[in-house]
């Protein structure tokens, strides 16, 4: 491999998703042992101060669009774009962060530049010259060493599996603008809103992660509303139980998820899944909560820290995993849990 | 109005996968269709409910992937075609694009080309947005819900802030997310339709192309190093006491 190095930093009205931060520690690790200069560039409304928050993490130079054909993002122009300026810099490789917009992009800049994709990488070696990038496959049960043969690599680097680089403050600089490619006219879409369903669920980012599976419905202590029939007041049982773990995933600073199960029997919207169908998260803690850890669910958790299991059955497969485990009701563990951490984390 | 789905072929989700000599096996485990694809089939067949549409299943894979296209006919797809070609051994997902977009220009004026999120084997979530860049269609990923609406399509897309609403002109690839609904099981019907059916195959030459160069290989793939993990129970003789303990072994991991 060789060539200069194209990082895509992805964000959302004028903020970037954190990992696409990330990005740049692997674009540094390939620098360094293959040479070549790294640029950065950020696409979008209010792009411009994105891109130049790049130069802190040592950049060559950060580039940004802020065209009114690219104000949302929308998949053509945006590839269009992207896949100018890496033959324009003489890019050998380019990386993404694995969003969902990064993921696409790279997807369809290897079209365009007769490149390979590797999506979803956790480490990046260098051997003789050549990038081996290791790709968790079938659910993380396998490691893929991808190679690519021909230049460009495109890379999107797995959220959190590397690490933000330290910034310096005092490295900054101006980012230059480039031109968008496509003309308005020729883009067969048009985004025309946007709604907030299921938003603002930041799983795969979340450094903390408090779960709650089917055992959070099972409290026959609690008396639902008299007016309710029986999957009404399942889903009511299942509420006061997802209460008690959001309290305790606000008191670590955490995010809340779920097992499918509990998804499909209406208890949480499916932005909070783990697992093979839903997300796929791994952060330093994670605190199964009546959930008995079926392989679908491990394959979206498995890679987590910490793994800490609340169950009332000691033989639910989920205990395989954990590094901590109470046999016990969820109900009775929780808000006490919840008070401990509060007085030691001084909240 | 003409849909395609293009769906694949994987080891059951609860497959036992292991690595040996650098491949992969998966035993006796079954093979079935690619649990996000059957969101894609469903968001098929819901927009042929209401445009009565041809709606194609195709799949590139072995002679064993035509089980896997059976489940689509069972569920209501109209019929099927399987791309096989001893050439695409090794094929990476751009070449698997490529196949797929020549396939599809050959069936013919498809107004829509479904696809999953992504296969559980490969993990990769490309096909559909580089199937649709070969053929010069808008690549629309992750719908949540679709609608027609006069020529254009009306689409609600899940991105990792909420929902992006985008209209689209025809011809066009979606990929579908789960917020479409459940699918729909085979119906009996459908099930006795799939097992007669007589799926046709296609291989390179019939679509009157090479086996594309694969970019990317992957010499070798190995089992993720063993999870090293001592589980400690901690008991109490109250929830409070447990919980106290619990929260000191955490604190002590240093990872808050
Ligand atoms: C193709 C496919 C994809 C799938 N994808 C996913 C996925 O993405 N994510 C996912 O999670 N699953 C997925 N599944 C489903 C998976 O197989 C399991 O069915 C599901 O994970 C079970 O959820 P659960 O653990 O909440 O429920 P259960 O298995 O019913 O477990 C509930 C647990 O709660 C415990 N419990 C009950 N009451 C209490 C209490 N009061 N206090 C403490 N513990 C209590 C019980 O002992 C039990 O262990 C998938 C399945 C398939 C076939
Ligand atoms: C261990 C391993 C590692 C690999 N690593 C790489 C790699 O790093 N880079 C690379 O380019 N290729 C790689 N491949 C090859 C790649 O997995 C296949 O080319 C595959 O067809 C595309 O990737 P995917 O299965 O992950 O599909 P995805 O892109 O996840 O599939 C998305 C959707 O596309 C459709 N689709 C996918 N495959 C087919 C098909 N065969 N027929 C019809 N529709 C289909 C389905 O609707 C599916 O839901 C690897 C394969 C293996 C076995």
């Amino acid at each position: 491999m060789s060539g200069n190095f194209l990082v895509y930093i992805d964000q959302f009205k004028g903020q970037a998703l954190p990992t696409s931060w990330e990005v740049l520690s692997a674009a540094h690790y390939l620098a360094e042992k293959l040479g070549g200069s790294i640029y950065a560039l950020a696409l979008g409304e209010a792009s411009q101060a994105v891109a130049e928050m790049a130069y802190q993490y040592g950049v060559e130079q950060a580039l940004y669009c802020d065209d009114p054909s690219l104000a949302d993002y929308r998949p053509e122009p945006y590839t269009a774009l992207v896949s100018k300026i890496a033959q324009e810099k003489g890019v050998g490789v380019l990386l993404f962060p694995t969003t969902s917009r990064g993921r696409e992009v790279a997807a369809m800049c290897a079209v365009d530049l007769q490149g390979g994709v590797m999506p979803d990488v956790t480490e990046l070696e260098v051997v003789d010259g050549k990038i081996i990038a290791t790709r968790p496959v079938y659910a993380g049960k396998l490691l893929a060493k991808a190679v690519c043969d021909v230049e460009p690599a495109i890379i999107t680097t797995r959220v959190r599996a590397f690490k933000k680089p330290q910034g310096d403050a005092s490295r900054a600089g101006v980012a230059q603008r480039v031109d968008a490619v496509m003309a308005e006219g020729d883009i067969r879409t048009k985004v025309t809103g946007y709604a907030q369903a299921g938003g603002g669920v930041s799983l795969t980012d979340a450094n903390v992660i408090v779960s709650g599976g089917r055992g959070v419905s099972n409290n026959p202590n609690l008396t639902p509303p008299a007016d309710m029939d029986e999957k009404q007041a399942e889903i009511w049982r299942a509420q006061q139980g997802f209460k008690l773990v959001g309290e305790l995933a606000a008191v670590l600073g955490g995010a809340v998820g779920a097992s499918r199960a509990a998804v499909d029997a209406g208890y949480i919207p499916y932005a909070h899944q783990v697992g093979q169908t839903g997300k796929v998260v791994s952060p330093d803690l994670y605190i199964a909560c009546g959930i008995s850890g079926a392989i679908q669910h491990q394959a979206g958790m498995r890679s987590s820290k910490i793994i800490v299991a609340i169950n009332k059955d000691p033989d639910a497969p989920i205990f395989k995993l954990a590094r901590y485990g109470v046999v016990g009701d969820l109900y009775a563990i929780l808000p006490p849990l919840t008070e401990a951490f509060r007085k030691r984390l001084g909240k | 109005m003409n849909i395609v789905v293009c769906v694949k072929q994987v080891p059951d989700s609860a497959a036992k996968v292991v690595a040996e000599g650098g491949r992969v096996t998966w035993g006796d485990a079954p093979l079935v269709l690619n649990p996000w694809d059957e969101f894609a089939v469903e968001a098929a067949l819901i927009l042929q409910e209401a445009t009565d549409a041809n709606v194609t299943v195709i799949s590139v894979g072995g002679e064993s992937t035509k089980e896997a296209l059976k489940t689509a006919l069972a569920m209501g797809c109209g019929q099927a075609i399987l791309i096989s070609d001893p050439a695409l051994e090794g094929a990476d997902s751009r070449a698997i694009a490529q196949v797929l977009s020549a396939a599809i220009q050959k069936i013919g004026d498809v107004d829509v080309a479904f696809f999953g999120k992504q296969a559980i084997d490969g993990d990769m979530g490309v096909t559909a947005a580089q199937t649709g860049r070969f053929l010069g269609w808008p690549v629309l990923s992750l719908a949540s819900t679709i609608k027609l609406e006069g020529d254009k399509l009306v689409i609600e897309r899940s991105i990792e802030e909420g929902r992006q609403i985008v209209e689209s002109k025809l011809p066009a690839v979606i990929s579908v997310s789960k917020d479409i609904g459940e699918p729909r099981y085979p119906s009996f019907m459908g099930i006795r339709k799939a097992s007669r059916a007589n799926i046709p195959v296609w291989s390179l030459a019939d679509l009157g192309i090479h086996a594309p160069t694969p970019l990317v290989r992957w010499p070798d793939v190995v089992n993720p190093p063993a999870r090293e993990v001592k589980t400690e129970i901690i008991t109490g003789d109250s929830p409070q006491q447990i919980a106290e303990q619990l929260a000191d072994k955490i604190m002590e991991e240093k990872v808050l």
